[in-house]
């Protein structure tokens, strides 16, 4: 399957994806500044960009071939869908318990308080059946949306 | 400490209906003008620290941000302007020589903007370059005074020629005064292109070896990487006397610049000075260079030509003449507007002559002397746009090199401050998180279309003229006519003023 992968040795630590990111799950996914400014709660980014000094990348959920949240889910909200590969948390069924969060290798599940405490994680905007918006939207073009067997790491 | 009499040069208007507090600005500015402020629950800024770079104002995600000029005036003064009083105010509290970045931006006459090209009307039919073949390649390199044919071939081996699918090239640029990745993105560009571009005095790193076909490697005075497989790395070699930007001066890329990398591409140990003295202090007179020119010569066995890039000083045809005799097959003039990463403010804005009228004189004088065939004249120095390309070529030159325009391409705004080492678009700075916001595989796709996007202009206006050979246009001076010029002024650049 395709995933996002980081080329930290262009990535400049700017965050924009995590801003593109919280606005394309936030009740405004087109306008960025109703998404910050109108959204009653702060919208999350499913994307964190990770840094130290010089060495900075963008970080989201790995879709794990054998993933621990969806084992360690205890409603069975965390699935892999067996046809797109795409690990997601139906948040209907998620009841905030946070098991997920412990069981990720990757740090790559976050809490979302702002309403009923759901987790909330990438989905590689999976709705719009598009590029991930981080990916388009990375200034410096440090993500990419490739299969494994074309060298992503 | 006593007050600092120095105020911002820039206004920052952040609009806060359309701030979203992502602190994206803070993140991307590196002289640490915006700063999250945790109390108001904002960011503020420093603007005594912008240099108007731009980066922030690109990067904002809602355009919430703008820069403009400080609305702060001094009493109206058409002598004692605000340049005159900042710099001594500078120079009161700093006690230095007043350093800048870049070309001379004082508005001196523009004698580009001054010239006017000819185009074909009914009685010389213009040519469309959609549907005929235009021919823009260019041959660097001694000529030889007559050819013999034999067969439909050259009897005689012509002089080694640099061959370039257009007249432009990107201007020495070492690395050290640009990043590793800028260096990269032109010369991945020059590849991508059929072009040159030019390691400038810093060597040649290991990962741009590959390049070497495209590239002209640069011995400057401080011999900076310069060894026997540098010199047949690149297929032409460039000895550098002189910089538009400041003539008459040497280079210093301070010891904080020079990390690991730097220190291995230019022979010199990590976190020394590396000082490019003024003169090269084996070169006194023509008949010194000359012994250079052959001495690489003898190196590469004859194989590659080698060019000689003097700043346009008051002598320049006479020096030009020297040059040119003492061997050189490429001659490289550039001009007051020539850029630099660092150069004393009084030099680069006062010393040197306009790079028009030095290569009109140049070309002039060659012809006169009939040497003009034994080298190509190259010309740098604030080359803006493919027009001013082909007011070069018909004024006489063989090729222009672009060095600030190609920065530009990769993103430079033109802020002045390089430096200071801080350049936040990677492009003039050796910090590791700088260097990395410019990726080569972008930056060497903009300097490609770049150049693309002039071949074509170029193409068009020859068309225009109803030229269908670059080689047609070179020194043709009839195609150009002078607007606003003295009758001296049209003299020197050998053309009619307007009308005429």
């Amino acid at each position: 399957m395709k995933r996002v992968y980081a080329k930290e040795e262009v990535c400049a630590g700017c965050k924009l994806c995590e801003v593109y990111c919280a606005t394309a799950h936030s009740e405004y996914p087109n306008s960025i500044i109703k998404a910050f400014l109108k959204q009653e709660t702060k919208p999350v980014a499913r994307i964190l960009v990770e840094g130290n000094q010089s060495l900075t990348f963008a970080l989201q959920c790995r879709h794990c071939e054998d993933a621990n949240c969806t084992k360690a889910c205890i409603t069975g909200a965390m699935h892999k869908d067996p046809e797109t590969g795409i690990v997601i948390n139906d948040e209907s069924r998620c009841v905030g318990c946070w098991t997920c969060i412990l069981a990720c290798p990757y740090g790559a599940i976050k809490r979302n308080e702002n309403g009923r405490k759901v987790a909330s994680k990438c989905d590689l905007c999976s709705d719009s059946g598009e590029i991930p918006i981080c990916v388009q939207k990375c200034p410096n073009e440090a993500l990419v949306f490739m299969e494994v067997s074309e060298g992503g790491k | 400490m006593a007050i600092s009499m120095q105020m911002p040069d820039f206004l920052i208007e952040r609009d806060q209906n359309r701030c979203i507090k992502c602190k994206v600005c803070v993140s991307q500015c590196a002289n640490g003008v915006h700063v999250w402020d945790e109390d108001e629950n904002k960011v503020i800024a420093n603007e005594e620290k912008c240099v108007d770079c731009h980066r922030c104002v690109v990067y904002c995600p809602t355009h919430a941000l703008n820069i403009k000029k400080a609305p702060l005036e001094f009493k109206e003064n058409a002598y004692w302007n605000a340049d005159a009083i900042r710099g001594i105010t500078k120079q009161a509290e700093g006690g230095g020589v007043l350093l800048t970045s870049m070309g001379n931006n004082k508005p001196l006459p523009v004698y580009w903007d001054r010239m006017l090209l000819n185009a074909s009307q009914v009685t010389n039919p213009s040519i469309d370059p959609l549907r005929e073949p235009m021919e823009i390649k260019t041959f660097l390199g001694r000529k030889p005074d007559s050819v013999k044919i034999k067969d439909g071939k050259l009897v005689e081996k012509l002089p080694p020629q640099l061959e370039i699918n257009m007249p432009i090239m990107f201007a020495a640029m070492s690395f050290g005064a640009i990043s590793l990745n800028a260096t990269k993105s032109l010369a991945k560009a020059a590849e991508a292109c059929g072009t040159m571009w030019n390691t400038g005095e810093g060597g040649l790193h290991s990962d741009c070896y590959q390049y070497g076909k495209n590239t002209i490697v640069q011995v400057a005075s401080g011999r900076f990487g310069v060894h026997a497989k540098y010199l047949e790395a690149g297929s032409a070699i460039e000895i550098k006397i002189g910089q538009g930007a400041k003539p008459g001066i040497g280079g210093h890329l301070p010891g904080e610049k020079v990390g690991q990398e730097i220190s291995e591409t230019r022979m010199v140990p990590i976190g020394s000075d590396a000082i490019s003295p003024a003169p090269h202090h084996d070169i006194y007179s023509i008949e010194d260079l000359r012994q250079l020119i052959y001495a690489l010569k003898e190196a590469t066995r004859y194989e590659k030509p080698i060019s000689v890039k003097i700043s346009a000083v008051h002598n320049v045809a006479a020096i030009a003449s020297g040059v040119v005799r003492a061997g050189a097959d490429i001659l490289v003039i550039d001009g007051i507007r020539g850029g630099t990463g660092a150069a004393p403010l009084r030099t680069r804005d006062s010393v040197g002559i306009p790079t028009e009228l030095a290569l009109a004189a140049v070309d002039s004088r060659l012809r006169e002397e009939g040497i003009r065939n034994h080298a190509s004249l190259v010309v740098a120095g604030g080359i803006r746009n493919s027009a001013d390309v082909i007011k070069a070529i018909a004024l006489g030159a063989d090729a222009c090199y672009i060095g600030s325009a190609a920065l530009i391409a990769l993103g430079c705004h033109m802020c002045q401050t390089c430096h200071t080492g801080k350049c936040n678009w990677g492009i003039c700075t050796q910090d590791p998180k700088l260097v990395k916001r410019l990726n080569p595989e972008i930056g060497a796709k903009r300097l490609t279309n770049l150049i693309n996007a002039w071949s074509h202009e170029i193409k068009e206006i020859l068309g225009g003229m109803g030229i269908n050979a670059l080689e047609s246009l070179r020194g043709n001076r009839l195609m150009i006519r002078g607007v606003g010029l003295s009758d001296r002024e049209c003299k020197i650049l050998g053309i009619l003023p307007a009308g005429e």
